[in-house]
């Protein structure tokens, strides 16, 4: 146990710094713009989760990130890299809508099927990588195309009139808002499901057997087989849990903000997932604050668009994780520097 | 003895990791036109002292002179310019390159921006003539056996104009034949009036190779004695700080009924090559059966196709009366079967699990109940392996990267065992190991010869599997060639049936 303290305690610190050495160095950006960088950070918290209304934002937003996060740190954590996330994401929100409007209006019918339509959208990729060897990397990159294009050619069919969304779902498929604690902001009740979600994944993967088996697949494939462990098995299974924890992640726009489907909703945060996921060093419950961080610096940048160009919020997104990657390097040195340190200390008991 | 000039000479040399001296007030001295072999077991130190040497490591306190030349210890180039050169353990060659390519590598005779071939490969024959290295300049190293690509890197050190040279494990990966001849070119190297360095822990290459030996315990140099005026037994004795066991012997109990029968297996290598073609062999219970023969002669495939980590084209494999040939790797290990891996890193420790974790790879569904894992039992179950196999440091939590090569190989040891299997494959089980460790090893499989297990040892070391095997099988080409009683064999027989001769 206190070792598990220090390693978290390590990687907090090391986060921490990183975010810290990022803020200098937007600073210096902000600087150059001939404003006020501590006026601009000021803005970004009060503008974020300074009120009600940006912290429900910023809760909103981290919701999905924490979703896909969690979907990419998982497969990772089986040596499995799902790029596809967006694309599952997308088949999930509108496999939701469309069992809401035509099967069901209930959360539990529309959340089964998200999930379902998000496990649809990795079905090629785990195949292809479980039977064939082929790198899942590519293949689910092009399934995001081929899925966000086929559900868009499939929206167009059934799109309400003069917009790029669905019908609405009936009220009795929506999930609980919080406007009136939040100032009307699209928090809903699927932030706990995204919770529910990093828990479960850390459970599987830390207390089943399952989970040890994933990890063992991800860490040393060879002695995974050799132990009996079914790699075939555990690689689909791996990819089809990853695409369905990302696809249930849709509820939180289609049941929870919207209580529509609407082309292009995901928005890249399948992508900003991977991100998340790596922040979080594939650790399902540190993907909760590395989504928090990413949320705050995507509500913020509304908030400080007036006085600086919104481009200084992803460069500051993007020194943040070369800070992280750096920092992270130089901690992994560390660490094995000093666990070699133990070694030639237990070879010589 | 050679009373050669002394070439190089450490004194005093302190390497303080923290909370760890690798090395204290080591002291070696070595003279031109001698083998100085230094001896020690696994952490004593040996390999920290060489890399001082060679510049790659810092000493804290201690002085170098290499041939009247005092080192600052600061980079491997200060070394090689001094005129000292290393053969590593691992070699650190270009496979698609040529044989000459390799040794000119990085100081390439050029004409204009082009490499110089023709002067490369003369230049290549002259030190080759000179210290009677034949070989081939322009065979690609990819295709030259493992005794020829160690002596493309003498010859790469030769090339480079070194006086001193270190050898490191350099026999690890020999046959017996090829030990024998890197003995004479040592010797050889010696007689031009080189230094040559010899790091080994096996005593036998000490007393046929040395002039001198330096033995090293716990990071210090205890004693450095004339090797003719010395035996193994006191080398050994100095080197442990202990009487050497008796190397363990097997009882006479008679083997029971075939517990594994390998039936005409045949089996591609991953290239696609033919690499098993008809083996026939039979384990039965209570029996030790050595599997001898030059490395890459199916000796890894056939112990894959046992496991379940290949599939044959054809033959069977039947374990305990049961036809397994198809089966996968869990359910052969339910029917009683053990494996300790060829390669560990890759294929039997997860090294970034604790020690715990993997003390269960491979035992994963016994220790599981539907939603959980049984942490209780794991608990309890790599405790019994660190007490009864001695894993240092006692610590259940560590990572298994966190373990010395020894330790590790006894918790997989232990794991394996702990499954009381009745088939036991056991392949180059104390490979890299130190003394103790080997011998642990060695008991442990003979441990489950008298429980009643059969076991199926594959070893480089021709010694061991005389000492500890019923009988032994040699493998050359795919093949089972032939069959001895290891107490009417002696190894340079076992060497040439090894090479595909008849005896």
């Amino acid at each position: 146990m206190r070792r598990w303290f220090a390693s978290v305690a390590l990687q907090l610190a090391v986060s921490s710094t990183a975010v810290a050495l990022a803020l200098a160095a937007g600073a210096v950006f902000i600087v150059a713009m001939g404003k006020d960088p501590i006026e601009v950070y000021t803005k970004l918290i009060e503008g974020s989760v300074g009120q009600g209304y940006g912290l429900g934002q910023v809760l909103y937003k981290a919701t999905s990130l924490v979703f896909v996060g969690v979907a990419v740190a998982l497969s990772f954590r089986a040596g499995l890299f799902n790029i596809g996330a967006e694309g599952q994401i997308y088949l999930g929100g509108f496999a939701g809508a469309l069992a809401g409007l035509y099967i069901y209006p209930s959360p539990w019918v529309c959340a089964a099927a998200a999930a379902l339509g998000g496990a649809l959208a990795a079905v090629v990729p785990a195949l292809l990588k479980a039977l064939r060897g082929t790198h899942e990397v590519i293949v689910t990159i092009m399934m995001n195309f081929i899925v966000i294009y086929g559900v868009n050619y499939f929206t167009g069919r059934i799109q309400e009139p003069e917009t790029v969304h669905t019908r609405g779902l009936a009220d009795s498929a929506r999930l609980a808002t919080y406007k009136e604690t939040f100032e009307g902001s699209a928090l809903n009740s699927s932030l706990w499901v995204a919770l529910a979600m990093a828990a479960f994944a850390t459970y599987l993967l830390w207390r089943t057997r399952t989970g040890y088996e994933m990890r063992a697949a991800g860490l040393a494939r060879g002695a995974a087989e050799a132990g009996g462990v079914r790699m075939r098995w555990t690689i689909a299974w791996t990819l089809l849990l990853s695409g369905a924890i990302a696809g249930l992640g849709s509820i939180n726009f289609v049941l929870g903000n919207k209580g529509y489907f609407e082309k292009e909703f995901s928005a890249g945060v399948g992508f900003m997932g991977i991100a998340v996921a790596l922040l979080g060093r594939n650790h399902p419950i540190a993907v909760i604050p590395a989504a928090l961080l990413f949320a705050i610096l995507s509500e913020g940048a509304v908030a400080i668009g007036r006085i600086v160009p919104g481009e200084i919020v992803d460069i500051l997104q993007a020194i943040t994780i070369l800070f992280l990657l750096v920092g992270t390097v130089l901690l992994d040195r560390a660490i094995a520097a000093w666990q070699k340190r133990r070694q030639q200390e237990a070879s010589r008991v | 003895m050679s009373d050669g000039p002394v070439t190089v000479r450490m004194t005093g040399i302190t390497k303080t990791y923290p909370r760890v001296v690798a090395n204290r007030n080591a002291s070696i001295e070595a003279r031109a036109g001698e083998v100085h072999a230094i001896v020690g077991e696994n952490g004593a130190g040996k390999s920290t002292l060489m890399k001082i040497l060679y510049g790659v490591v810092k000493p804290d306190a201690g002085e170098t002179t290499v041939r009247g030349r005092r080192l600052s210890h600061g980079t491997p180039n200060e070394a090689i310019r001094a005129g000292i050169g290393m053969v590593f353990q691992h070699f650190m060659l270009v496979p698609p390159l040529t044989v000459a390519e390799n040794i000119v590598l990085g100081a390439e005779p050029v004409r204009g921006p082009f490499v110089d071939r023709g002067r490369a490969e003369r230049e290549i024959r002259e030190v080759s003539e000179k210290f009677g290295l034949p070989i081939d300049p322009r065979n690609r190293v990819e295709d030259c056996s493992v005794g020829l690509q160690q002596r493309v890197e003498i010859l790469k050190v030769l090339h480079r104009g070194a006086e001193v040279i270190i050898l490191d494990e350099p026999t690890a990966v020999l046959t017996p034949q090829e030990v024998d001849e890197l003995i004479q070119v040592i010797r050889r190297l010696a007689g031009q009036g080189k230094t040559v360095i010899l790091i080994t822990h096996k005593l036998r290459e000490v007393m046929a190779a040395s002039d001198r030996v330096t033995i090293m315990r716990a990071g210090e140099t205890v004693e450095t004695l004339e090797t003719k005026k010395t035996s193994a037994g006191e080398i050994a004795h100095k080197m442990i700080g202990r009487e050497l066991d008796q190397p363990p012997k097997p009882d006479g109990r008679p083997p029971g009924d075939a517990v594994l029968e390998v039936r005409g297996l045949e089996a591609d290598s991953d290239r696609g090559t033919p690499a098993l073609r008809g083996v026939e062999l039979r384990v039965r219970s209570g029996e030790i059966v050595g599997l001898a023969g030059v490395e890459g002669n199916g000796q890894t495939e056939l112990i894959e196709c046992l496991a379940g980590l290949r599939t044959p084209s054809s033959g069977t494999v039947i374990l305990g009366g049961k036809d397994i040939t198809s089966h996968t790797p869990r359910s052969r290990f339910e029917a009683g079967l053990a494996h300790i891996a060829e390669d560990r890193h890759r294929r039997a420790v997860v090294l970034d699990f604790s020690l715990e974790e993997n003390a269960i790879l491979g035992l994963q569904h016994e220790f599981s109940r539907p939603f959980s894992l049984k942490f209780g039992a794991m608990r309890r179950h790599i405790e019994e392996i660190i007490r009864r196999c001695d894993v240092r440091p006692p610590d259940a939590g560590l990572p298994m990267r966190a373990l010395s090569g020894g330790n590790q190989q006894k918790v997989v040891v232990g794991r394996e065992l702990a499954r009381r299997p009745r088939i036991l494959l056991a392949c180059h089980p104390t490979r890299g190991l130190d003394i103790g460790a080997i011998e642990f090893v060695q008991r442990s499989l003979l441990a489950e010869r008298a429980r009643g297990a059969g076991v199926l040892f594959v070893s480089a070391e021709l010694s061991e599997l005389m000492a500890i095997s019923d009988q032994i099988l040699v493998i050359a080409g795919g093949r089972i060639v032939g069959e001895v009683n290891p107490t009417e064999v002696d190894e340079r027989r076992l060497g040439l049936m090894m090479t595909g001769h008849s005896v």
